[in-house]
């Protein structure tokens, strides 16, 4: 199992360097990074001034490890439309989106499973068939299509909702938080859901497939049987063993929420990385475009990497099948 | 892919030509007995329809000169006051919605219709290599496409987009940011071909007719394409079909995060994005229509989508 871990970590590192490398090349080739920080009537011997004093006269490799060594210290340089360091401006845009991103896997999870396990039990009842239509809506519509349609019923027609911002927010040392504000939680519902849908119908679609396996099982056949309640057999038996599955997808599409969170972001006007990246797009400012595609393979490699080892932890069968040489 | 169909045997008891043959077979079957499809088939064509005669339309919204301001912000047609030939309104400058919808469709297909050509021909291609060759060419395109896997296509898509921006420099018209749009998009989705068709070959090339074909001393790029390949195609199809969708999707998404066509040359999600501005002074029809149109288009296409992927698969039949 240690050599497993060890392996899936070699990996990782693997898939690091190589987005390491993409975002050093961006950095450096996609736009002159002189051109950036000097005006255009700058003489030609004061950028080359520059331009050795920013390293790039050294040999590429050099240059590339500097960039990483850096990157790994939190400098990403700094951006060029702000003119501030990218690290500080992602560091204070973080809370803003990890916040949304947790909102949404909540929402997401909880209506997942619920409208699931509904419709994994009464297959051919009416509200059953609503949430397949639902669900298939979720797929096909795209995800800003979602959040105007929820801006234009709950902001313009009724008036309930914020359409734009976080609301209210309260500073826990370098965390702002939009949780504990009526209005920061009010702005979060809108872009929650938005950013929550297409998770929610995956969930509910895996928890749907899973119950309507398990109950054909033997054990439960046996838990019947001995004469346990429905009740009993439905969330006590089934259930759990639909959950695997479930926790495994809700883990994986963590990193993806956070990326899909570029859209909801964008339509709800909310300050997270997201927003920042968008803008960064539109306005060629590369080092804010690398540093974030940094960012997220980290998130996403981390989260892959705890997964596979929370497997191993859990799950037995893998454990002996591991230290079998196959 | 042709000679392939022909070239193998045809018993006698079935009709001989290629309609009659299509009549015959389980997939027209299967497709007369969903009447779900039969409506999903029929809206993607009217769409293609619309946007093929998209010349038709009453205006040219891409024409400054055929717009007139004291046109602007036209309800519909139905409403009071509506003003024909507005069918569905006009927008700020006065700008036909229908008119810009049909041109509009036209642009989201083309990029949806040349992204996943790209995209197919570029994980076809690499995906027969990584298969057929194996090695060191199979480890290297395995492990690109296993990286880019981590992220999500419409983040690939953004970066790409952004980094050819920047390349490029400077403003960009009409035509070339389509084709941006087209590589961005190209890029973001081969992996999926590349993987089904690795897959199959690994299959296929192990059965004898590619040995017969290797004994006969045909060359390797012959064997790839005119044998391997028209029988790994099925499962490339319902991919296509289903990215086809993907791919409109994340045009509109580039356009409505204002990454991609820009207001002069306007797809359906720049249309959208455009609406976005008008949702709170109450003129709905800006972006109501637009935005019915990509989710009917989207729709129909997945429906079509899932409807060829049970279709195509033996277990289900």
């Amino acid at each position: 199992m240690f050599a497993f871990i060890i392996r899936r970590a070699l990996q990782a590192i693997g898939v690091l360097f190589a987005v390491g490398i993409i975002s050093f090349a961006m950095f450096r080739f996609a736009g002159d990074p002189v051109n950036q920080i000097v005006s255009l009537d700058t003489p030609a011997a004061e950028r080359e001034q520059v331009r050795r004093s920013l390293g790039l006269d050294d040999p590429v490799p050099l240059q590339f490890v500097r960039y990483l060594s850096k990157a790994a210290q939190g400098d990403f340089g700094v951006s060029y439309q702000f003119r501030q360091p990218v690290a500080d401006l992602l560091a204070e845009r973080m809370p803003a989106t990890l916040e949304l991103a947790l909102c949404a896997t909540v929402f997401a999870t909880g209506f997942g499973v619920l409208m699931g396990v509904y419709s994994g039990l009464k297959r051919d009842s009416f509200l059953a068939k609503v949430f397949q239509t639902v669900s298939l809506v979720g797929i096909s519509l795209p995800t800003f299509l979602i959040g105007i349609l929820l801006i234009y019923l709950f902001s313009v027609t009724l008036g309930w909702l914020p359409s734009y911002g976080r609301g209210d927010t309260v500073q826990i040392g370098w965390w702002s938080t939009g949780l504990l504000t009526l209005s920061g939680l009010k702005a979060l519902i809108m872009p929650s859901i938005t950013l929550g849908l297409f998770q929610m119908t995956l969930i509910m679609r895996i928890v749907r497939a899973e119950m309507l396996e398990v109950l054909r099982t033997d054990y439960i056949k046996f838990a019947r049987a001995r004469g346990l309640t429905t009740r009993a057999i439905h969330f006590g038996h089934a259930l759990k063993n639909t959950l695997v599955p479930v926790i495994t997808i809700v883990g994986l599409q963590f990193g993806s929420v956070i990326a899909f969170a570029i859209i909801t972001e964008t339509v709800f006007q909310w300050p997270g990385m997201g927003l920042l990246f968008v803008q960064a797009v539109q306005n060629v400012d590369i080092p804010i475009m690398a540093a974030y595609l940094m960012l997220v393979a980290l998130i996403f490699v981390a989260i892959n990497l705890a997964v596979d080892i929370l497997y191993t932890i859990v799950d037995p069968r893998l454990r002996t099948s591991i230290r079998q040489p196959a | 892919m042709a000679e392939a169909i022909q070239a193998a045997p045809v018993p006698q008891s079935q009709p001989t030509t290629w309609a009659g043959r299509f009549l015959d077979s389980d997939i027209w079957a299967s497709f007369k007995r969903s009447k779900l499809t039969m409506a999903a088939a029929f809206l993607t064509f009217l769409f293609m329809a619309a946007a093929v005669l998209a010349g038709l339309a009453p205006q040219d919204p891409f024409d400054p000169a055929q717009l007139d301001l004291l046109n602007s912000r036209l309800p519909p047609l139905w409403d009071a006051e509506g003003q024909a030939p507005f069918l569905l309104g006009t927008d700020e400058q006065g700008r036909d919605i229908f008119s810009a919808i049909l041109y509009g469709l036209r642009i989201s297909l083309a990029v949806g219709f040349l992204g996943v050509a790209f995209s197919a021909t570029l994980g076809i291609a690499l995906g027969l290599i990584a298969g057929y060759v194996g090695g060191t060419a199979d480890a290297i395109i395995m492990r690109v496409a296993d990286v880019q896997l981590t992220f999500p296509a419409i983040l690939i898509a953004l970066l790409v987009d952004g980094v050819v921006k920047s390349v490029l420099g400077g403003q960009l018209d009409g035509v070339t940011t389509l084709s941006v749009l087209v590589f961005s998009i190209g890029l973001s989705f081969w992996v999926q071909y590349a993987r089904t068709v690795r897959g199959s070959v690994m299959v296929e090339k192990n059965k004898d007719y590619i040995a017969a074909a290797k004994l006969i001393g045909l060359p390797a790029p012959v064997i790839m394409f005119r044998h391997v390949l028209p029988n790994v195609l099925g499962p490339v199809l319902v991919i296509a079909t289903i990215n086809l969708a993907l791919a409109i999707i994340t045009e509109a998404t580039l356009s409505f995060l204002g990454t991609g066509m820009p207001e002069t040359m306007p797809s359906l999600g720049t249309l959208i994005r455009i609406g976005n501005n008008y949702l709170f002074s109450g003129e709905w029809w800006i972006i109501a229509f637009p935005g019915v149109a990509l989710a009917l288009l989207v729709l129909a296409i997945n429906l079509l989508g899932d409807w060829l992927r049970d279709a195509l698969n033996p277990k289900l039949r």
